[in-house]
């Protein structure tokens, strides 16, 4: 990298609004030839309206774009590729039920049969140790492997600044390392790459330059070298961050929740099961599950909340009371309230007022309903009491869901399912895209629930979240639990070994209940599940 | 320019009404403009279709006896759109209902009485039930498409009505005409006194306020409108999605069967080869233009029994097919399913927008 | 049963199978580009009236097929116009297409009800359909040729071409064709002109071939199995030209049954006519069946197939 070269892109004065937000306010940066920078900020800061600007996807409402210092509007991604700006997305433009040489065919501009794209294809494959066969049907990938698809199909291009979001979200800690290999050779090439991420360590480990952004708004540029992880993290956040209060002692009390070899069938034709799922929570203990995503965790969250049931009832026991093979409506009954990771249209429906959703899932236990007939007063009554409990910004019960931001929806479910004091909650994500306030106010509320003397099981993809909150960690890999570990003897060598389904010596999969060799070669299970809604 | 669609945060209440009415309108004013274009005398059309049935009151009776299955099938058939099933069989199930009406009016043989009636319209509710109750089947066990097979059955039903009414429900004193023996008068709904407004009429007013209080306040009603909203949040709040198939079709069928018996028992008494009348396509319209709210299936039922009866006026007046009132029914569900934009969106208009690597162009000058 | 009679059946089913085949390719192709058209019967009675009156006014069959695939493609882009452009829900517009469409064409075709044209024959010398297998290959009408031919057109087209690569992809996931830079809007609008056009071409088939005259809803429910066809199908070219015999024999039976010429059949005289009728739309129904139990747990449908596209600007 040197100084002395011309910028390859600058922004000036960048500025982004959409209905009741200022996305990007008057942001200004530089990108040299050759240079990893940093593209830093919270989930909503702003980072992907930005770059998506950059690659033509949405146009800015007011400043410049220069490219090699002349100013460009860039009309369109084909525009973007003709400069030489290539992107891979976070959440990956692919065709699942296309080949890898069709999907990287559409991604290419220029008309080239097929026969000579696959071996440039192969070509840059093996330069960059990209392995793949350009044959596979998409949809037959690992997320890894198909973000190296993306990849691939960004570098054909020969880029000379390759955008990056957020990239690292859905790999394990090890495929992280040959993606930085990878970029760091492109960078040595004299390729810019603009690197969008929230994870600090990531950032001091790859890049050279760091552009921290909050709320819209730029608010430094720096050497993440001469940062500490603990400076960027209060640039990005803004106030420093509250700590979360546990309690001091935390003593676990008896078995409350028992999952006992639950296995559910795959769900369609790409869906995952989960296979021979087995852990105990305790009164008082949050559960922590880890993983990358797509290895089961929505599978588990429906086979734990009752939208799929088994046939055992005995698969998943709340206070010795097997409840396996009933409904979400039963098992709420019984005490078990559930938190999806999809708010929209999952945890809630966002047409529907809040004291209707409050209908969704608390009407039983608040009695919102009176032969047959919905008692709207009651339902209102409790929404207020989930508004202001858990200081929801919402404009009264009769707000539709869908006019919340992410975070207060949030906080909305998480209020209206521990308000009905829950003896065993299973949240998946609860802070997946949720400001830095509202997440610390979730992570308060569990804490306190399991405090009362609940059963948590967190599934969650944030390893941090995890780490802060947890008693007892466990990692699910293609429908299968690792053994559970207590908290303080993890370490994130082996959580990373076991999210990438790498079974070594220190880190064996529950051996009580799975003999190891069943696991190494998995012999196909009879499912004994079923969807919730047959019969 | 180009259009620009911003989301609302919530569904414009006011445009939920506005939008019915424009399109209503807006159906007229293209009306006279197409039929113009056709020379045919456009604007005495429009009058004749939509305003000759609403002025002239001896056209008030036909009105009436014409909305009335329009309102009652619309009514089952928004329950479903609710939910998001599509019946657009209700036609089918229409005629199987009347037909099976017609079974026990035959069975009957020359008994009558309330009775006899009131297990003439039971019959036509089960028989539109179960009509509709094979592709809840279909649906439920194996995940056929219901717009698909509720489609197919009214064609197979349209065969059934063939076959019975040329052959087992022939009457044996109708000169090998293909038609049912005429009910006697007392197997026939009671009349409102000196008109032809039979008691199905009433049905037909008091059913969408029954309808209005199950949708709004029970739980029966709340689980049609989760499952048709979000279904994937309706699992996870409990309501089974096949129970929901089911319910949606069943009282779609029934009422379709229910709204064949009345029209059978009430205004036909007897059932031929043209009984059915595309009432159960024409409800589809009324439950759209009704904005699948049982009070606006009433107001919507009358509008369209207005296009109908208007429809017959202009045959005479302006020499056009009965079939060109479907243009305007027709234009109708394709304005009011337009007009949905407005209710979820704010829709503005914005100029060009910057083309490829031009410089950017100066601001126009205010007031130019 | 001779030869002569085999034979002349084949040629009947082949030809009563051509205009469901001609719209359910037509239909494919929009499928297979995320869309669902449920207005085929209405986009098939245009293109039937609109060929039937250009054919009067020209005297030109060739210009009335044209006509009625004009005709097809407009109101298809009317139908476009409402669920591409202003987002519509699919299934109610294309229902109202149908209702539409059946409205127009009466009306239209008011002052050309007891016309007749010649019909649109065989245009292959008279002497090559002189012997029961020249007829075999020679007798039909051009249209059915060039349905043939659109069978293999579409499925190169779909599997060959950069084109059809774009369509499908816009069909898989619309937001991803789209943020590769793919106008996902501008793919569905011509799929769904080219898909209003061959139903147009369909349509006229009836009123050309069939019966060379004009009659209000003469196309009678077989734009529905059009759409079915193309379920039964699985969305490929190929399976469709089976698809579209299966359903020819059953329209054949249909026909026979009503002329009672299916006295090679066992007890064909106790069955009512009115069951042979009913045979095309419940085999539909049965085959629709038999295909959701093979796809259980995964149809081969295109992911996008009549959902509204939403980007996010």
């Amino acid at each position: 990298m040197n100084d002395r070269l011309p910028n390859r892109l600058e922004l000036i004065g960048i500025t982004k609004r959409f209905p009741g937000v200022l996305a990007n306010d008057n942001v200004s940066f530089a990108v040299k030839p050759g240079e990893i920078h940093a593209l830093l900020g919270e989930n909503g800061a702003g980072k992907s309206t930005l770059v998506k600007m950059i690659y033509g996807i949405m146009q800015p409402d007011a400043g410049d774009i220069l490219w090699n210092n002349q100013e460009i509007t860039v009309a369109n991604p084909k525009a973007a590729r003709k400069l030489g700006i290539g992107m891979v997305f976070q959440h990956f433009s692919l065709f699942d039920a296309l080949t890898v040489l069709e999907n990287i065919a559409l991604g290419m501009d220029a008309k080239i049969p097929q026969r000579e794209l696959e071996v440039k294809i192969r070509a840059v494959m093996q330069q960059y140790g990209l392995l793949l066969d350009p044959r596979r049907t998409v949809a037959t990938l690992s997320v890894g492997e198909r973000q190296r698809i993306e990849i691939v199909r960004a570098l054909l291009l020969d880029p000379k600044l390759l955008i990056m979001d957020e990239p690292t979200s859905v790999l394990t800690p090890q495929e992280v390392e040959q993606l930085f290999v990878v970029l760091r050779k492109l960078a040595s090439e004299g390729c810019s790459i603009l690197y969008i991420s929230h994870k600090l360590h990531e950032i001091k480990a790859l890049c050279d330059t760091a552009t921290i952004l909050r709320g819209g708004k730029l608010v430094d540029t720096c050497d993440p070298k001469e940062e500490t992880s603990r400076s960027m993290a209060e640039k990005m956040i803004g106030a420093g961050l509250k700590e979360i209060k546990k309690p001091a002692n935390t003593l676990l009390g008896r078995p409350k929740f028992i999952v006992d070899r639950l296995t559910t069938r795959p769900d369609g034709a790409v869906g995952i099961g989960i296979a021979e799922v087995s852990f105990t929570v305790h009164v008082g203990e949050i559960f922590g599950i880890a993983g990358v995503a797509g290895n089961g965790q929505n599978a588990l969250l429906d086979a734990l909340s009752g939208e799929i049931t088994v046939r055992r009832g005995e698969a998943i026991r709340l206070d010795e009371a097997p409840i396996g093979a009933v409904g979400p409506t039963e098992r709420r009954r019984h005490g078990l309230s559930a938190v999806p990771e999809e708010r929209n249209g999952h945890a809630a429906v966002p047409e529907f007022a809040l004291y209707d959703n409050s209908v969704l899932t608390a009407r039983d236990r608040m009695k919102m309903v009176r032969s047959g007939l919905l008692r709207r007063g009651v339902a209102k009554t409790y929404t207020d009491k989930v508004i202001a409990e858990f200081a929801v910004k919402a404009q009264g019960p009769n707000a539709t869901a869908g006019s919340l931001s992410g975070g207060n929806l949030q906080k909305y479910i998480m209020g209206r399912e521990i308000l009905q004091n829950p003896s065993v909650l299973v949240v998946s994500q609860p802070t997946w895209g949720v400001d830095a306030g509202a997440a610390a106010a979730i992570h308060q509320a569990l804490v306190d629930l399991a405090a009362e003397g609940s059963a948590i099981v967190l599934i969650s993809q944030d390893l941090d979240e995890l780490l802060s909150l947890c008693n007892t960690l466990a990692v699910i890999n293609e429908g299968r639990l690792s053994r559970p570990m207590n908290i303080e003897d993890v370490s994130i060598e082996e959580i990373g070994l076991l999210m990438g389904g790498v079974h070594g010596e220190s880190a064996e999969m529950a051996p009580t209940v799975v003999p190891p060799t069943t696991i190494v070669a998995p012999t196909p299970m009879a499912p004994e599940a079923e969807p919730a809604h047959a019969h | 320019m180009r259009i620009k669609l911003e989301k609302r945060p919530d569904p414009s209440r006011l445009m939920l009404v506005v939008t019915p009415i424009a399109s209503v309108l807006l159906t007229m004013l293209l009306g006279v403009i197409v039929f113009d274009a056709l020379g045919i005398d456009g604007q005495r059309a429009v009058i004749d279709i939509f305003l000759t049935p609403l002025l002239a009151s001896y056209k008030w009776q036909d009105v009436a006896v014409k909305a009335a299955p329009l309102i009652i099938i619309g009514l089952g058939l928004s329950i479903g759109n609710r939910a998001n099933v599509w019946n657009i069989g209700a036609e089918g199930q229409y005629v199987i209902g009347a037909l099976c009406a017609a079974g026990v009016g035959i069975a009957a043989g020359p008994v009558g009485g309330p009775l006899v009636i009131a297990a003439m319209i039971m019959a036509g509710i089960v028989g539109g039930g179960a009509w509709a109750a094979v592709p809840a089947v279909l649906k439920t066990r194996l995940g056929v498409n219901e717009i698909l097979s509720t489609l197919m059955f009214t064609y197979v039903a349209l065969q059934v009505l063939s076959y019975l009414v040329g052959g087992p429900f022939k009457d044996p004193n109708g000169r090998n005409f293909p038609a049912t023996a005429p009910l006697t008068a007392d197997q026939t709904l009671p009349l409102l006194p000196f008109t032809s407004v039979h008691l199905g009429v009433g049905v037909a007013l008091v059913l969408p306020f029954l309808f209005w209080f199950l949708m709004s306040r029970s739980v029966f009603g709340y689980q049609i409108r989760v499952v048709g909203a979000a279904p994937h949040a309706a699992r996870h709040g409990g309501f089974d999605g096949n129970q929901t198939v089911w319910l949606a079709l069943l009282i779609g069928g029934g009422m379709a069967g229910l709204a064949g018996a009345l029209e059978f028992t009430g205004a036909l008494k007897t059932i031929n080869l043209g009984f059915p009348s595309g009432y159960g396509f024409t409800a589809i319209i009324v439950a759209f233009l009704g904005r699948l709210h049982p009070i606006g299936v009433l107001i919507a039922g009358i509008v369209l029994a207005v296009t109908y009866v208007g429809g017959q006026v202009a045959q005479t007046t302006v020499h056009i097919p009965n079939a060109t009132a479907g243009i305007f029914q027709a234009m109708m569900l394709f304005f009011i399913l337009a007009s949905d934009i407005f209710v979820r969106y704010r829709v503005r208009f914005i100029g060009s927008p910057k083309s490829a690597v031009s410089p950017a162009a100066p601001a126009p000058a205010a007031g130019e | 049963m001779g030869t002569d009679f085999v034979i002349a059946a084949i040629i009947t089913i082949i030809g009563i199978s051509t205009p469901i085949l001609l719209a359910g390719l037509g239909e494919l192709v929009v499928e297979k580009a995320g869309v669902l058209n449920l207005g085929v019967e209405g986009m098939m009675l245009i293109g039937a009236i609109t060929g039937f009156a250009v054919t009067v006014m020209t005297g030109n069959p060739w210009l009335g097929v044209l006509g009625a695939a004009a005709g097809g493609a407009l109101s298809a882009l009317l139908f476009g116009f409402f669920v591409l452009t202003l987002n519509s829900n699919q299934v109610a517009t294309g229902l109202a297409l149908t209702i539409f469409g059946t409205g127009l064409s009466s009306l239209i075709g008011l002052s050309f009800v007891g016309r007749i044209v010649p019909q649109f024959g065989s245009s292959f010398p008279p002497a090559l359909s002189r012997d029961p297998i020249g007829r075999l290959f020679f007798s039909y009408s051009p249209l059915v040729y060039f349905a043939l031919a659109m069978v293999f057109v579409v499925a190169w087209f779909l599997r060959r071409t950069r084109s059809g690569l774009i369509l499908r992809a816009v069909g898989e996931n619309d937001l991803s064709a789209h943020s590769i830079g793919y106008s996902v809007i501008g793919v569905r609008y011509l799929a769904v002109a080219f898909g209003g056009a061959m139903a147009g071409i369909g349509g006229a088939y009836f009123s050309l071939v069939i019966t060379p005259m004009w009659a209000e809803r003469m196309t009678s429910g077989r734009g529905w199995i059009a759409l079915a066809l193309v379920v039964f199908a699985s969305w490929k070219a190929g399976r469709l030209l089976i698809g579209s015999l299966f359903f020819g024999v059953l329209m054949w039976l249909e026909l026979n049954a009503k002329a009672g010429g299916l006295s090679f059949m066992p007890y064909a005289g106790s069955i009512p006519s009115q069951f042979w009728a009913a045979m095309p739309y419940l085999m539909t129904v049965v085959v629709l069946a038999l295909i959701s139990m093979r796809d259980r747990g995964g149809s081969s449908a295109p992911a996008c197939l009549g959902k509204p596209f939403l980007p996010a600007t």
